[in-house]
């Protein structure tokens, strides 16, 4: 288990002092996968590099399993940090070491012999999918081979935990569904707990369980990747959840009111609602956007409604769709 | 002038070149390549203090320790290498027990490329990608380990190439080295080309050195390609 507490982070530039983070209270259980998501700038990457001390909290503190990151040795730190690995958006190999020589790297340092390095260099190469490549050097591979390989390599020290720093931000979505993948299979075979840092909802609904949304250095939402999708209460969160779709953005010239309909689950979601609320009370509604999804086996759908009839009439509408089993209803 | 290539004179000059030449190109090369050799010695640790030493470096040390660092590779590269020559005279009796002859320029060539090669040596590092630096931090390196096995072995090719430069400035240092009591082409193209006249021995004299310097750049720039696994 992973519990951040009180972390902040104040950073001196020459323009005076720059918060980073503010505050933040995370606890990231065993086994989950666990997404960080924010807009750039909001400080994602210096909130994970605080998980494994690269970067220092100003204040507030680090447990991993019990133990305080903060006060270990440089050298119990180092220690550590072969349990916690990481893995980054620019990849990062040695770029004059083939394939093989980077996955053994962290054994390397951590003084395992080399003949066992190897083997479970080799191992490991397999597992994520690229046995042939052990002697390439990086610079021949593609951007998902390298990110692989990246992957390999920070599973060598049988790590607990894995962070993914914006991982899969350099790359196309096809090779990013497939690392997300790998990256799934990894944390149900070999129960590492997974921390994604990304700034890609569809990341999230991906591969996720459980999602912080992180704006301005704060944490403004956290809970089940369904519960804070389905109704997002914070403006970040709806700015990332609904990016252009079933927002408040959308021009409203005739001002009419404005409800958002959020279904969960499949079997709300394949009701034809807006239809028998047409017949039934016969109000007709306009339908401003509407989307589906599916994020951790269940279906979510959310839909912006204008309602030309004016407040009674919206209120209408309000209680007859959120009579309806996990349908919910808000106003815009 | 007039008589600068009468038949008197080329027959010096072939006879020098037969005498005197084959002994001095080995004198050169063995110079440059001992003093090339110790200047990395002390220059190359250097060079390292001065990338991870700095506030944010691997290895953060004083900022004292940086300044003076700093101060004494700026003195020493300021000083004119003729003149560096002559202020060493004492330190070269010292190691040597003479201040003349091939060996005994060694001493000043060390003295004059090591601040260099020390600069060369902190460009080289300085190219290497932080975040690679970041990613062995987070695999649990020691700062000895990044230095050993992520920062010098990364910049490979750069050291290659920029080691090729020092070489090849080195080779012109002697030739400056020749002219007070360093033996080598320089000492011959001053001694019989300069002070006899003798303008065809400093022509040759200069031809082999520009040869020299052709062979040293073309060989460091292939190895500097080879062993550059980016470019494939």
């Amino acid at each position: 288990m992973i519990e951040l507490r009180n972390i902040c982070k104040t950073f001196e530039g020459a323009g005076g002092k720059v918060d980073a983070l503010h505050n933040i209270n995370l606890t990231i259980s065993d086994g989950d996968i666990y997404g960080i998501i924010g807009m750039s700038g909001a400080g994602k990457s210096t909130l994970v590099r605080c998980i494994n001390m690269l970067e220092r909290p100003t204040e507030g503190e680090v447990i991993v399993d019990g133990v305080n990151m903060g006060e270990l040795s440089p050298s119990q730190l180092r220690e550590a940090r072969r349990g916690i690995t990481m893995i980054f958006q620019g990849f990062n190999l040695l770029m004059q070491k083939n394939c093989l020589k980077n996955v053994c790297f962290p054994m390397e340092l951590a003084g395992i012999p080399k003949a066992d390095a190897v083997k479970r260099a080799t191992e490991l190469l397999e597992l994520v999918g690229l046995p042939d490549k052990a002697k390439a050097y990086p610079a021949q591979l593609s951007g998902g081979q390298q990110q692989r390989v990246a992957i390999a390599r920070a599973l060598a020290t049988n790590p607990k935990v894995l962070l993914c720093d914006e991982a899969t931000s350099a790359l196309d979505p096809n090779t990013t569904h497939s690392i997300l993948e790998l990256i799934r299979d990894i944390n149900k075979k070999l129960g590492i707990t997974v921390i994604i840092i990304t700034h890609q909802m569809s990341v999230v609904e991906e591969v996720c369980n459980h999602v912080a949304i992180l704006d301005n250095g704060e944490v403004v939402e956290e809970g089940a990747v369904g519960t804070v999708f389905a109704s997002p209460k914070s403006a970040a969160a709806r700015r990332l959840v609904f990016p252009g779709g079933a927002d408040d953005q959308v021009s409203n010239p005739h001002k009419e009111k404005r409800l958002r309909v959020v279904f969960s689950g499949a079997q709300a979601a394949s009701m034809p609602l807006i239809s028998s609320m047409a017949i039934e009370m016969n109000i007709l509604v306009n339908i401003v956007s509407a989307a589906t999804r599916c994020i951790d086996d269940r279906t979510y759908g959310s839909m912006l409604l204008g309602v030309p009839g004016g407040e009674e009439q919206a209120k209408m509408v309000a209680g007859y769709l959120g009579s309806v089993e996990n349908v919910t209803v808000e106003e815009v | 002038m007039n008589n600068m290539f009468s038949p008197e004179k080329l027959q010096t000059a072939v006879d020098i070149l037969k005498h005197d030449i084959p002994a001095a190109i080995f004198e050169t090369l063995y110079v440059t390549l001992i003093a090339t050799f110790f200047a990395f010695v002390i220059g190359l640790p250097l060079g390292v203090l001065l990338v991870v030493g700095d506030k944010g470096g691997v290895l953060p040390l004083p900022k004292w320790l940086m300044k003076l660092l700093n101060v004494i590779v700026n003195l020493l590269r300021s000083v004119p290498f003729i003149i560096l020559i002559v202020v060493v005279f004492p330190l070269t009796r010292l190691i040597v027990g003479t201040t003349i002859g091939s060996v005994a320029s060694i001493v000043p060539l060390v003295i004059a490329a090591f601040p260099f090669v020390a600069r060369l040596v902190e460009s080289s590092l300085r190219e290497v990608n932080p975040n690679i630096i970041e990613a062995a931090q987070s695999m649990g390196a020691t700062p000895f380990q990044i230095i050993t096995k992520v920062m010098i072995p990364e910049s490979v090719p750069s050291l290659v190439s920029n080691a090729t430069i020092a070489v090849t400035t080195i080779l012109g240092y002697t030739a400056m080295s020749g002219a007070i009591g360093g033996g080598g082409l320089g000492n011959i193209a001053i001694m019989y080309g300069y002070m006899r006249y003798n303008y065809m021995v400093i022509l040759i004299a200069v031809v082999l050195l520009i040869v020299l310097v052709q062979v040293f750049q073309s060989a460091g720039t292939a190895i500097s390609v080879k062993t550059d696994k980016r470019l494939k």
